[in-house]
């Protein structure tokens, strides 16, 4: 193999038609808010936590939106269930329930 | 015929007087190919077409990488104008689709701003001290060998179709995106549907595969692919459209930009030296030609004249399936009769 100083891009699209979404409808049914999402940021903005390590709850609900559950488990460990999320929202999305029952369903600690 | 949505749409074609501008990168990695489409065009179709000897880059790479200013690209291709006005024309014919490209997006903007126009032709008189005039004609190789297609197959020796089974050659075309995808009313058939390819394999007896990615970028894309860094997002999009069209099992790929044709030949070698991965059954990767090589082909000139051999997917499979004698001891004959030096053969993609 011959190193030409560069790989592969992998892409980034996901092809929803091979995404097993029983997981986020299981979500929804206990959180019903989480639909409302408008890709805002305002979570991640003032989150505490990723002002210290690369953390972003705003690519959490978009990774279990497009039901890409492997990449979760460690991101959602990061999260310290302060609130303040839930707080500035202004859809009023109850953020720190969904947290909870994402672990909760993708059986992280 | 089936109605379609491209045949309601055709742009205007001159029918004779050209005057033609090569590519910078075409002499390079398909040197027959202009001279393939000036033989066709002055021995089979008996037009007028000029090979001005003092041309030059349109600057169309270093303009999509943001090296070359605005104002400049316009002053060397007024310059351009202005040669093929001197030699007494008003059809423009650029060889390369990048070219093309930038022509038609100059006139454009010279017609929505006459100042820009007339600050064009100042500075091209004081940096040269000539005039030019915008072509009524602006068209690209491709239109014009796809409007005689009929004309020339009257005269073509060979086919497209598979001499061991009879079948149609099953073809994919790709069209650069800088033919149609930035003024779509300058390509035949738009940019959702161009025909200017698909048009020529359907007349000369082959098979169109229309595969998923069919309409999308090879990976060029200038900046792309000139940092070395950049080069796995300019290759992934090849690898997604040969991804896409594996399972249809092309026999070749026909494409009219020098960009794209260039792309997807190398990448092939890339990917197999990177993946150990080829698009075909027998490891021998799928032709790339441009389509003066597939005309000149099937018109019965030498392929080696053509430059077949200069390719990195090399296309003797593809000459046997149609039936195209070649000489094998002549494959890397200089014109002067020596054996030039043979390249090094890729690892994993057999030639």
């Amino acid at each position: 193999m011959i190193n030409f100083g560069y790989t592969i891009a992998t892409t980034r699209v996901v092809n929803i038609d091979n995404c097993d979404f029983e997981k986020l409808h299981e979500l929804e049914a206990l959180v019903p808010s989480f639909k409302r999402c408008m890709n805002c940021g305002a979570c991640t903005a003032t989150c505490s936590a990723q002002q210290f390590i690369p953390f972003n709850i705003r690519k959490i609900k978009s990774l279990f939106q497009e039901a890409q559950y492997d990449k979760l488990s460690k991101e959602l460990e990061k999260c310290m269930l302060c609130g303040k999320c839930t707080l500035v929202c202004p859809r009023g999305i109850s953020l720190r329930p969904a947290i909870m029952n994402m672990r909760k369903i993708l059986s992280v600690k | 015929m089936t109605k379609r949505f491209w045949n309601e749409y055709q742009k205007e074609i001159a029918d004779d007087h050209f005057f033609y501008e090569r590519s910078c990168i075409r002499q390079t990695f398909f040197p027959g190919s202009e001279n393939a489409f000036l033989r066709m065009m002055r021995e089979v179709l008996h037009k007028d077409i000029r090979d001005e000897e003092n041309q030059h880059t349109c600057t169309g790479i270093g303009y999509h990488s943001d090296i070359v200013p605005l104002e400049t690209t316009m002053t060397v291709v007024a310059r351009l104008f202005a040669l093929m006005t001197e030699a007494g024309y008003t059809n423009y014919v650029p060889s390369c689709v990048t070219s093309f490209g930038i022509f038609t997006e100059m006139v454009e903007m010279w017609k929505n701003d006459p100042e820009l126009l007339a600050k064009t032709r100042e500075n091209l008189k004081k940096a040269t001290g000539r005039e030019f005039e915008i072509p009524t004609n602006l068209v690209h190789p491709s239109d014009i060998i796809y409007k005689f297609r009929e004309e020339l197959k009257q005269h073509m020796k060979y086919q497209l179709v598979n001499r061991f089974t009879g079948k149609p050659l099953r073809v994919v075309e790709h069209v650069g995106c800088h033919y149609a995808k930035i003024f779509p009313e300058k390509g035949i058939g738009k940019s959702e549907f161009p025909y200017v390819l698909a048009g020529m394999i359907e007349s000369w007896g082959g098979e169109v595969v229309d595969y998923p990615e069919r309409r999308h970028c090879c990976g060029f894309g200038f900046r792309h692919y000139l940092l070395q860094e950049n080069r796995g997002y300019s290759i992934a999009n090849s690898k997604k459209k040969f991804d896409s069209m594996e399972p249809y099992e092309p026999d070749f790929i026909v494409s009219n930009c020098p960009g794209c044709s260039m792309f997807m030949d190398k990448w092939q070698y890339t990917i197999a030296e990177m993946e150990n991965k080829t698009y075909d059954h027998d490891g021998y990767g799928i032709p790339v030609l441009t389509y003066e090589e597939m005309a000149g082909l099937l018109l019965g000139y030498d392929p080696w004249e053509l430059g077949l051999q200069i390719h990195q997917v090399q296309s003797e499979k593809l000459m046997d399936k149609i039936g195209i004698k070649y000489d094998p001891d002549a494959k890397y004959r200089g014109v002067n009769g020596k054996i030039l030096p043979t390249p090094n053969k890729p690892t994993f993609l057999k030639q």
